[in-house]
């Protein structure tokens, strides 16, 4: 057991012949992900990576029958991949493209949810299920397997998190980097959801940031819903309020989106809150220990 | 991206959103001549700066004569205005925009805006025109009605009926507001606006609408698609490091503190920020080097960190993942050889050839280099270098 994808996903690539969508196919593949083929139009019928290339999604499923999609399409066409993985029936769409305009991406998510598909991201690292598929662009070393779910709004953070988790002696069972923009296909409380399913998963990490309220309404829903303990840290205590901290989504807008105001909230909610981001790791065997 | 109020009113000039007659001069003998062009014989002379609250700051002026204009635009332009947005310590003034008098009846608001947690833009409107929309959100939610509207499907008639009839508006009235709400809704979606803003919006003794004041920004994403909109950008309205980090592709911030910092990832440098805080230190900047870390990266990291003189001690804060360390590590030693680093270098590096990378940082003959072995240990040793202890 693990959440959203495993070692029988069927994995394809978009933008696979691409400079970036090579090198994240190959880790992949290397990983042990079962990459089923990729889609570059105009290069359908080559053979990339040992794997077939089609010209559209379509295609890919009929004939690979892929219920994942990995998408590495410059910001610009990105929206129109997402769209073109829920019509062509693929089921789990990750999307790591940085930089789509917000625009597309409420377009994109209304499109998605029409079709009921789960979209991660966009602006992510992707998920891993530790031992069995990375879907994304994470090194996969550092998540040694384990019964820790990972929910994480950031790239290199969420690897810091999970290393922390592995030092203190506990493992992953999937981790899942949501995305850094204001909006994104799967929220926190979605997998909140799928965790507290999740017989494997004993324990949840949350690792959020300023910007926006996905924490609060998260806390609101843990209270009556989630019976497994939830560790977690909220990233820009020191952000000063009206600047973008590299995300387009971290940003504190008037008094709203504080880290302050998260962790408050999170506490709240019976979250066990750590202020340190070094000490993670050391809370989550704290809270399994119990 | 932020833009002028006078390069907003273009916009909306463009899309039929009705602004007074208005003219931007940066020199304040123009000043006699636009107001000529513009007529009448009221004008109001205000100064273009991306911050709000410029009339308290005596920012904005009313000119009862064509002297008054350019005595009023010699005033503005050059001055130093400081309001609650600026900072104490404000910001030149170097261009300013002269209006036409307008006869207000009533002073309303109307905004749009991304609302992230219903994920789709919003119009909201407000009887209460001319005061800070915050506080009124604070203090008297009720009097702010809102609208989502779906980019699929458009502005409808419904929209602007349910937020005409908020502002308790006549039938006349109501008709007028709605061309001019449509309008609005435009110069958001097809700009990929992310705030616009009309603070107040004058209901004019003839029952017409217009923009009094006009703020907009955009969406940083969607400028690929907008030439004539990035066009617009002021550079003096932003700071100088900010925007040469930007040209490497790196994020930069900059903070008051005294600890500078260079991360990957932009969570990873904010909580980086934040245990440096925690231990007691100060946080000079954000700044996230992005996933492809390289030696020309660090170095350019380093000058603009180094730009900044407060910074005492730099925190280099590295999870490798794609990024292999050592070159990382390598890229560290390259920089220094380029750019004189004075003052201490606390580096972690932690991931992918972490051992190989933390040998590098041992082997080297340079003094002012400290390594760390993780997150803790880095903020406190940085710290520790700053304080002199």
């Amino acid at each position: 057991m693990s959440i959203l994808v495993n070692k029988s996903s069927r994995v394809i690539v978009q933008g696979f012949t691409g400079k970036e969508g090579t090198f994240h196919a190959e880790q992949c593949i290397a990983y042990g992900t079962n990459i089923v083929g990729g889609v570059t139009p105009g290069k359908g019928g080559q053979t990339h990576l040992g794997k077939p290339v089609f010209h559209t999604v379509k295609e890919a499923v009929k004939a690979t029958k892929a219920d994942t999609s990995l998408i590495l399409v410059p910001p610009a066409f990105a929206a129109d991949a997402v769209m073109e993985a829920a019509a062509s029936g693929i089921k789990v769409i990750v999307c790591i493209t940085e930089g789509i305009p917000t625009r597309d991406v409420i377009i994109a998510k209304k499109f998605t949810d029409n079709h009921n598909v789960t979209l991660i991201g966009p602006n992510c690292p992707g998920i891993i299920t530790a031992d069995e598929a990375k879907v994304g662009i994470m090194p996969g070393f550092v998540f040694k397997k384990g019964t820790i779910g990972l929910i994480s709004k950031s790239g290199t953070l969420t690897y810091e998190m999970a290393n922390q988790v592995v030092l203190a002696g506990l493992g992953i069972t999937t981790a899942i980097g949501i995305g850094g923009d204001p909006i994104i296909g799967t929220t926190i409380i979605d997998l909140l959801k799928l965790f507290e399913k999740d017989q494997e998963t004993k324990a949840i990490v949350i690792i959020g940031e300023i910007g926006g309220d996905m924490e609060i309404q998260a806390a609101e829903y843990i209270k009556g819903n989630i019976t497994k303990p939830v560790v977690a840290f909220i990233a820009g205590s020191t952000a000063p309020k009206g600047k973008r901290m590299g995300h387009a989504g971290a940003i504190i807008a008037g008094s709203k989106g504080t880290a302050q105001e998260k962790k408050d909230a999170l506490a709240k909610a019976g979250v066990t809150v750590v202020d340190s981001p070094a000490n993670v790791g050391v809370k989550v065997r704290d809270v399994f220990n119990k | 991206m932020n833009i002028h109020e006078y390069q907003a009113k273009q916009i909306f000039a463009k899309y039929g959103v009705p602004i007074p007659k208005g003219k931007m001069v940066e020199k304040a003998e123009d000043a006699k001549d636009a107001a000529r062009e513009i007529g009448g014989n009221i004008w109001v002379v205000k100064a273009q700066i991306h911050a709000g609250g410029r009339g308290k700051g005596g920012g904005v002026k009313l000119a009862r004569s064509i002297d008054e204009v350019e005595k009023y635009a010699s005033d503005i332009i050059g001055m130093t205005l400081v309001t609650h947005q600026t900072g104490p310590a404000g910001k030149l003034v170097k261009k300013a925009y002269i209006e036409g008098g307008i006869d207000i009846k009533k002073e309303l608001y109307l905004g749009m805006v991304l609302d992230r947690a219903k994920e789709l833009p919003v119009m909201m409107a407000s009887t209460e025109g001319g005061v800070e929309i915050e506080k009124v959100a604070a203090e008297t939610p009720e009097r702010i009605i809102k609208v989502e509207i779906d980019p699929l499907t458009g502005f409808q008639g419904y929209h602007a009926r349910e937020l005409a009839f908020g502002l308790n508006l006549t039938k006349e009235q109501i008709k007028e507001f709605g061309k001019f709400a449509k309008a609005l809704y435009k110069v958001y979606t097809l700009n990929d606006a992310s705030l616009v803003e009309i603070n107040p919006l004058v209901l004019t003794a003839d029952d017409k609408f217009i923009a009094l004041d006009a703020k907009m920004g955009f969406d940083d994403n969607a400028l690929f698609r907008h030439p004539d909109i990035s066009e617009m950008r002021d550079f003096d309205e932003e700071d100088p490091a900010e925007i040469e980090a930007n040209n490497y592709g790196l994020s930069y911030v900059k903070l008051d503190g005294n600890v500078g910092c260079m991360v990957n990832g932009a969570g990873l440098a904010m909580s980086t920020m934040d245990i440096i805080k925690l231990e007691g230190g100060e946080p000079a900047n954000f700044l996230d080097v992005g996933g492809k870390a390289s030696a020309s990266t660090v170095a350019k990291g380093f000058e603009i960190i180094l730009k900044d003189s407060n910074v005492k001690a730099i925190l280099v804060n590295i999870f490798g993942g794609i990024v292999r360390c050592d070159r990382i590590a390598n890229g560290i030693l390259e920089a220094t050889e380029t750019i004189k680093v004075e003052v201490p270098i606390v580096v972690r590096l932690d991931g992918t050839n972490a051992k190989e990378a933390i040998e590098i940082i041992g082997n080297s003959s340079l003094t002012n280099i400290i390594s760390a072995t993780d997150l803790g240990d880095a903020a406190r040793k940085v710290v520790k270098a700053v304080k002199g202890v």
